[in-house]
């Protein structure tokens, strides 16, 4: 074992095995370390406890509606890509209590709840899963209004990014310019080769935590093949067919969402024919909201003993496709389910460059897959392009 | 979205609720009623501060949060009044709630009517029903301050002659200057006043186009013909106000609930230009 600093931006050569030292680091450290694991026939983030936990050489193949994981020959430690989780149910718990009331001879005290942050280590986080935590961010930590529970976790949280080298039919991080390269906002950056991992240190910590391995420097030639990667799949996604995959080799279609002048494009078309197409298509299910990695909706729950004396209010997760959402006294304002994914896609795409400056989209496609209809937002956003009225 | 300034935010933890207790309810009119309010705090007391149109989110712990504007006078700091409609879980609770009962209270939150835009300008303030408790905080402004401001009139409507708000006070606003001008849908046998919606009354007034900003609130479909008689009267989209409404859970801008278009109505509104509105206003279902 070396010694010796990692300085941040240098490049080291781990064996795969090795990702179990960097786990037991983190945990020595006081990190809950949570990764990728197979559960119920999907991939999820949840507790692991050591690397061989993670659903080394399985694939998931995906599309409009479709999710299948499969054991592969060949297939590495990161060869799959998202599942339904992403690091919001970490960050944006979807059930948070904001307020305790007690109510003592007629007398109430509301508190504010300290919660117990305990720092959290996540691995194999994706590059469009970084980029939904920064776009989170925006929401949550922009001044005037900061929520304190969110900026307490985000401050404890450790990131081990990984270059993704293969990509769903769903991915678009490509056009939404959020991958598949890792770019920023990670402590360790891996990058997984035929025999080995290259590890770029992101910041001073995860420099620490790696020298705790069993490392050698990298050498130029494995740098450049270590950048090479996601840049190679990147071209690769470019060139795929744009056709379904039913009709096409097999081989998995390529997604891709024009974003030129789309602020404009959508907010211009708010009367536009395919609104109706795709609304009566659309279950308001919510689906789409929840497996979204910067959907940010919430409601507020009183949750009380029957003599109405202890009572917590809680957060949670809220979709746009309810009635509720848009519920006043004086009725309903989106009543129709077209309103509703008007409102979900106008807001993801365009409004959210007003709001926060950037997309609300990060083209990880999980919309896509997780909707039990296929409804795919490229096409939506390609229809109404087709024909801007 | 910053046409309209948004006073900052004055507390750390957006979700902090300051307890306030109930100094006095006065019913209104039916189904209305005034709650004048007082922190039990009085730190709070001392820091809080508003403007006319800024609201404050109401609690009941196990009923709910409710939106509610301040209809006090923003100069007057030791109390605060709510004029309240009972319409929802929270305001039917709230009206069965008593003189000493305890509430929380957090705010205040949103955008106010640009008091600094009207000065020197004829101000119509237009509203109708409940409309008009989130105007009132701008009587008592323009009121105060009468000399700052041109001519004013209030433009204001109601289901029938019982369902005007703040009735006794009108004599004080005419005599403090305030060209009143009241409607009702129903008239009684003793009514004597107009009968008709609010936007009709514009037809008795004259105005400078280049000098007056109006200031409206109500059900959108009066501010909708509201706004169409002051664009009739050349009055520019940029000094017409009007003050939205959409379900609210945060008031901060996190829940998402209240937006429309690229607006959070919480914090970037309720009270907006015409002009950021204009957009949107025709839209079914937005």
């Amino acid at each position: 074992m070396k010694s010796s600093k990692l300085p941040v931006g240098s490049f080291v050569r781990i064996d795969k095995p090795q990702l179990q030292t960097i786990i037991e680091q983190l945990q020595a450290r006081g990190y809950r370390t949570v990764g990728p694991r197979l559960s119920e026939a999907a991939i999820v983030y949840d507790d692991l406890a050591a690397a061989d936990q993670l659903p080394i050489g399985y694939l998931d193949e995906q599309d409009g509606g479709k999710y299948r994981v499969q054991a592969a020959d060949g297939a590495g430690y990161f060869d799959y890509v998202v599942g339904p989780h992403s690091l919001k149910s970490y960050l944006f718990p979807p059930r948070e209590t904001l307020l305790q009331c007690e109510q003592n001879q007629g007398q109430w005290t509301m508190e504010l709840p300290t919660p117990t942050v305990q720092p959290l280590a996540v691995i194999g986080v994706r590059s469009c899963d970084l980029h939904a935590l920064e776009i989170q961010d925006r929401v949550f930590l922009r001044e005037p209004y900061v929520d304190p529970n969110y900026e307490a976790r985000r401050n404890a949280l450790f990131l081990v990014g990984v270059n993704c080298r293969r990509a769903a039919a769903t991915c678009f991080c490509h056009s939404m310019k959020t991958g598949p390269a890792l770019r920023a906002g990670y402590d360790l950056a891996l990058t997984e080769l035929a025999d080995r991992l290259v590890v770029e240190v992101g910041t001073e910590l995860g420099g620490q935590v790696v020298t705790h391995c069993d490392w050698s420097p990298c050498t130029m030639e494995e740098i450049n093949q270590a950048r090479d990667q996601p840049e190679t799949l990147r071209k690769a996604m470019q060139g795929r067919p744009a056709a379904a995959a039913e009709t096409g080799d097999g081989q998995p279609r390529g997604r891709w969402l024009d974003t030129n002048e789309i602020h404009d494009l959508l907010l211009n078309n708010l009367e536009h024919d395919r609104w109706e197409t795709v609304g009566h298509r659309c279950l308001a299910c919510g689906n789409c909201t929840m497996v979204c990695p910067t959907c940010f909706c919430s409601d507020v729950e009183e949750v009380s003993d029957l003599l109405g004396q202890h009572v917590r209010r809680e957060r949670i997760w809220a979709s746009c496709f309810t009635a509720d959402h848009s519920y006043m006294n004086s009725g309903t304002v989106r009543k129709a389910t077209t309103a509703r994914y008007r409102q979900w896609l106008t807001h993801k795409l365009a409004s959210w460059i007003d709001q926060f400056g950037v997309s609300g989209c990060t083209g990880c496609g999980r919309c896509i897959t997780w909707c039990p209809v296929g409804i795919d937002l490229t096409e939506e956003v390609a229809a109404i392009r087709g024909a801007d009225s | 979205m910053t046409a309209v300034a948004s006073p900052s935010a004055n507390q750390a933890n957006p979700w902090n609720v300051h307890l306030a207790r109930i100094l006095g309810v006065k019913r209104e009119v039916p189904g209305i009623s005034t709650y004048e309010l007082a922190f039990e705090d009085p730190q709070v007391t001392q820091r809080f501060r508003f403007q006319p149109g800024q609201f404050n989110m109401l609690y009941l712990p196990g009923f709910g949060e409710s939106a509610i504007s301040i209809s006090s006078d923003p100069e007057r700091r030791e109390t605060l009044s709510h004029t309240i409609r009972v319409a929802g879980n929270v305001t039917r609770a709230l009206a069965r709630k008593k003189v000493g009962d305890q509430l929380g209270v957090r705010g205040p939150y949103g955008s106010a009517w640009p008091m600094s835009v009207c000065r020197g300008h004829d101000v119509v303030l237009a509203c109708g029903g409940v409309g008009l408790a989130p105007l009132r905080p701008a009587i008592y402004h323009l009121l105060n301050h009468r000399d700052d401001y041109g001519r004013v009139f209030l433009l204001y409507g109601a289901r029938t002659p019982s369902d005007l708000l703040y009735q006794e006070e009108f004599d004080t606003w005419r005599n403090g200057g305030l060209e009143v001008e009241v409607t009702v849908d129903l008239g009684a046998e003793d009514w004597r006043g107009h009968i008709g919606v609010v936007p009709i009354l514009f037809y008795r007034l004259r105005l400078n186009a280049a000098k007056t900003c109006v200031l409206t609130c109500g059900p959108e479909i009066m501010m909708r013909f509201v706004i169409f008689e002051a664009l009739a009267r050349k009055l520019r989209p940029d000094k017409i106000f009007m003050s939205m409404e959409r379900n609210m859970k945060c008031a901060v801008g996190f829940c998402g609930h209240c937006q429309l278009g690229p607006a959070f109505v919480c914090k970037d509104g309720p009270v907006f230009t015409y002009e950021q509105m204009a957009p949107y206003l025709h839209l079914d279902d937005f």
